[in-house]
């Protein structure tokens, strides 16, 4: 039969359930270490946050009678980033509980898929993390460090509360973070050492970049998660803007001022510690860009990145909470249609600034 | 190599699936028995019709007659008797009226004697390309004579001739600079006679490196070192005035501005081919290449036939359809209009038929904001804001995002992940928006 439509006849293939599985794809290696790392629970718990989302939705969609958006994929993904930013150790109920709301407060109650100003994953994560922050604070040691540790412990904070709480004591001023670590004999995997040896660089580093800290799922190994993020770059399902000036200026702005609270003056920030430490790459590769609640712009995003950068700096050396990428993305998405609507492309034929 | 350019803002690069028919060479379409000729086949004023039924008409006569400014007329491509006067619908949506012409057996060709063009004036020459009834054969169908018509005090810098053929599957022109070099050389040279420009080059996209290479033996063989030829990079929509003008002298046209309000005139390679015949031989624009491809007909070709064609006879000239199309397109995919009628007959402006499967297995969905079409917009336009705006209804405001600029070269609909109807939505609302 001919069909008659519009132009244009072609397409270029993409869609946006291709668009949501290529980001799921790019998320596996680094929840797949998590998993070997942290056991069969960490699964559990991704399980369960996809399973809550997505059972989330399709209800929803039922209760709506609107159509069944379940196949979209965005609701796998949105479950999986909640997931992915829990602690194993987690109760299953509020990995549950923060898909729920994910999906249900943040994107549906806002009119489904597009339509939502903040990203699902990271309001589903901020809230239970102030309803329960002990529990989403406090990280199984994985048993690679555990073997060699010499403080007992089977819940510690991570590395960087670990070294906010000592900085609090007042006993270790003028020693960077990592002097700090080391001074508090924080576990150090064998690998890391032989690694340290041959390369010289700072074993805490090592265990950061390949994954054996204690931490949450899915943002242990910040190799396989920058490998995710060159993976959607290179696919062109996320473009450079928004991870380059995130972490970019958050770069900047420790290298600035981040050796201040530690005595240590201007210009003394540890960058690369500091860069591999939390959920910040996490963030910028998955959270930061998402399209729904970041500009759509190159500017923008810009913009957009440099914001992030920049709170996300300020929660994490000024304030009290081990809680910052995400706060700092939930800030931005709400700065989101300002900068949009302020950054507009230049159309064709005009100077930037001059009315045509 | 030097460093090839093209237009920085925007564009894709959509497979070109120009193999399918590029090494086809130019074959004749035998005399269908009866054509339609279709009194719009240009941009602006319909032609009014000169002939009744019943009467005869010669190959060349005109029969429609140019009503304004902005209009062309109307030659009969054929020997024979005007049997009916109805109206048509053309593949664009246009309806026109439109002559049926019963074709005779035996043709004459009147246009067989070279003329000396050199010892013609301007005027002369500008009169000669109005009264063939030439308009531009890319696609956009503006008559030449008024391109052509340099108004007084405005000089132009330079001449560029587009050779860019950036539409998928089409591959006339591509055909007309291997077989025709000399003769569209001739033509660029009557252009350059009329507008005299500072410099003329022709543009040509790097994936049809043989032409760029006949073109420049042809140049050094007839000592036209004036005219040079530019490969420029791949990238849709380059064949578009503004992105060409862009690529070529890095020089933006404003919005609502012409190519000359820069210094520039743009001609198409057709179109100098077709100058070139009326000027030369005294031929109208009666017949053109067209491209008949697309993965469901058997055989693709590159046809010369007469105006007013139906698409049944290229059909059933290329050996019918391999399978069952999903869409029948008039001129490229990208900006090409979908028809369902096989007596459709097509324009001067139809550089090709494409006959192709549809895959539907995409679902729409919500727009995700991803700002994928601002990206791939040449014009630095929003078009998820003006989407959003239009399907609500809101057609002053999207007008005020300069819905006006948007030429729908479709750049944002092929990029959009969610499948949105976003050339169609422009076009309503460019409709609607007038209106108010």
């Amino acid at each position: 039969m001919i069909t008659v439509t519009s132009s244009p006849h072609f397409h270029s293939g993409d869609s946006t359930q291709k668009i949501m599985f290529s980001v799921a794809a790019a998320m596996m290696p680094s929840c797949v270490f998590g998993i070997c790392l942290f056991g069969f629970r960490a699964f559990l718990v991704l399980f369960a946050s996809v399973a809550s989302a997505v059972l989330t939705e399709y209800l929803l969609n039922r209760i709506s009678k609107e159509k069944n958006t379940v196949w979209v994929g965005s609701a796998v993904v949105s479950g999986w980033l909640v997931g992915m930013f829990m602690a194993p150790s987690i109760a299953i109920l509020i990995a549950v509980f923060a898909s729920f709301l994910a999906i249900a407060v943040a994107k549906w109650t806002f009119g489904g898929l597009g339509a939502n100003w903040a990203n699902p994953a990271i309001v589903g994560r901020v809230f239970v993390f102030f309803s329960f922050t002990s529990a989403m604070s406090s990280f199984p040691m994985p048993s690679v460090l555990k073997a060699v540790a010499e403080v007992d412990a089977f819940s510690t904070p991570s590395p960087m509360s670990l070294v906010k709480t000592s900085l609090a004591t007042g006993e270790f001023s003028g020693l960077s973070s990592l002097e700090i670590l080391a001074a508090q004999k924080f576990p150090i995997s064998p690998l890391a050492l032989k690694l340290s040896q041959v390369t010289g660089f700072n074993p805490y580093n090592i265990d950061a970049f390949v994954g054996f800290m204690p931490g949450c799922i899915g943002e242990v190994s910040k190799f396989l998660i920058i490998l995710g993020g060159l993976y959607l770059i290179f696919k062109k399902i996320i473009t450079w803007h928004i991870p380059v000036s995130f972490l970019g200026s958050y770069a900047i702005f420790t290298w600035i001022f981040a050796g201040i609270p530690y005595g240590l003056g201007f210009f003394s920030g540890e960058v690369l510690p500091s860069i591999l430490r939390g959920g910040l790459l996490l963030g910028a590769f998955f959270m930061a860009t998402d399209y729904v609640t970041a500009p759509i712009t190159e500017n923008g995003k810009l913009i957009y990145g440099v914001g992030c950068g920049l709170i996300t700096f300020l929660f994490r050396f000024f304030g009290s909470l081990p809680e910052s990428t995400s706060v700092a993305i939930l800030m931005m998405n709400i700065v989101t249609p300002t900068i949009d609507k302020f950054c507009k492309p230049r159309l064709f034929g005009t100077v930037r600034g001059k009315k045509k | 190599m030097p460093i090839l350019s093209t237009f920085k803002k925007g564009g894709i690069h959509p497979r070109d699936m120009k193999s399918l028919s590029s090494g086809c060479k130019i074959s004749v379409l035998p005399m269908p028995n009866e054509l339609v000729i279709p009194m719009s086949m240009h941009l602006g004023a319909p032609a009014s019709l000169l002939k009744n039924v019943g009467d005869r008409v010669f190959r060349g006569e005109k029969i429609g007659q140019a009503s304004g400014f902005i209009s062309a007329d109307v030659h009969s491509p054929a020997d024979g008797v005007i049997t009916a006067v109805k109206k048509v619908v053309l593949a664009n949506g246009v309806v026109c009226d439109a002559a049926v012409i019963q074709t005779d057996s035996e043709q004459s060709n009147p246009f067989s004697v070279l003329r000396d063009w050199n010892s013609m004036s301007k005027e002369q020459i500008l009169s000669e390309i109005k009264d063939k009834g030439i308009v531009g054969t890319g696609g956009a169908t503006f008559p030449a004579n008024v391109k052509l018509s340099i108004p007084e005090g405005k000089n132009v810098d330079a001449l560029i001739i587009n050779g860019v053929e950036c539409e998928p599957y089409i591959t006339a022109d591509h055909r007309i600079m291997i077989e025709k070099p000399s003769e569209v050389l001739e033509g660029i040279m009557i252009c350059a006679k009329v507008t005299s420009p500072r410099q003329i080059i022709i543009g040509i996209e790097e994936n049809k490196p043989d032409a760029a290479e006949i073109i420049e033996k042809k140049i050094a063989e007839l000592n036209l070192h004036h005219i040079r030829v530019r490969l420029l990079k791949m990238k849709y929509p380059q064949g578009d005035e503004k992105q060409l003008v862009k690529a070529i002298l890095d020089k933006e046209i404003p919005s609502g501005k012409l190519p000359l309000d820069v210094g520039a005139v743009v001609v198409n390679i057709g179109t100098a081919w077709s100058i070139f015949k009326a000027v030369a031989y005294g031929q109208p624009l009666i017949e053109r290449v067209v491209t008949i491809s697309g993965e469901c007909i058997k055989n693709p070709c590159n046809v010369i036939a007469p105006m007013g064609t139906k698409v049944s006879d290229f059909i059933e000239y290329a050996g019918g359809f391999k399978e069952e199309p999903d869409k029948m397109i008039a001129g490229g995919p990208m900006m090409g209009f979908s028809f369902f009628n096989e007596e459709t007959p097509i324009t001067k402006g139809t550089n090709g038929l494409l006959f192709i499967k549809d895959k539907k297995n995409y679902e729409k969905t919500a727009c995700l904001s991803c700002g994928k079409c601002v990206s791939a917009c040449p014009i630095g336009l929003l078009p998820t804001k003006m989407f959003a705006l239009i399907t609500n209804g809101k057609y002053e405001e999207a007008m005020k995002l300069n819905l006006m600029d948007c030429k729908e070269c479709g750049c944002c609909a092929f990029s959009c992940p969610a499948h949105l109807d976003l050339v169609q939505a422009f076009k309503t609302g460019k409709k609607l928006g007038r209106k108010k």
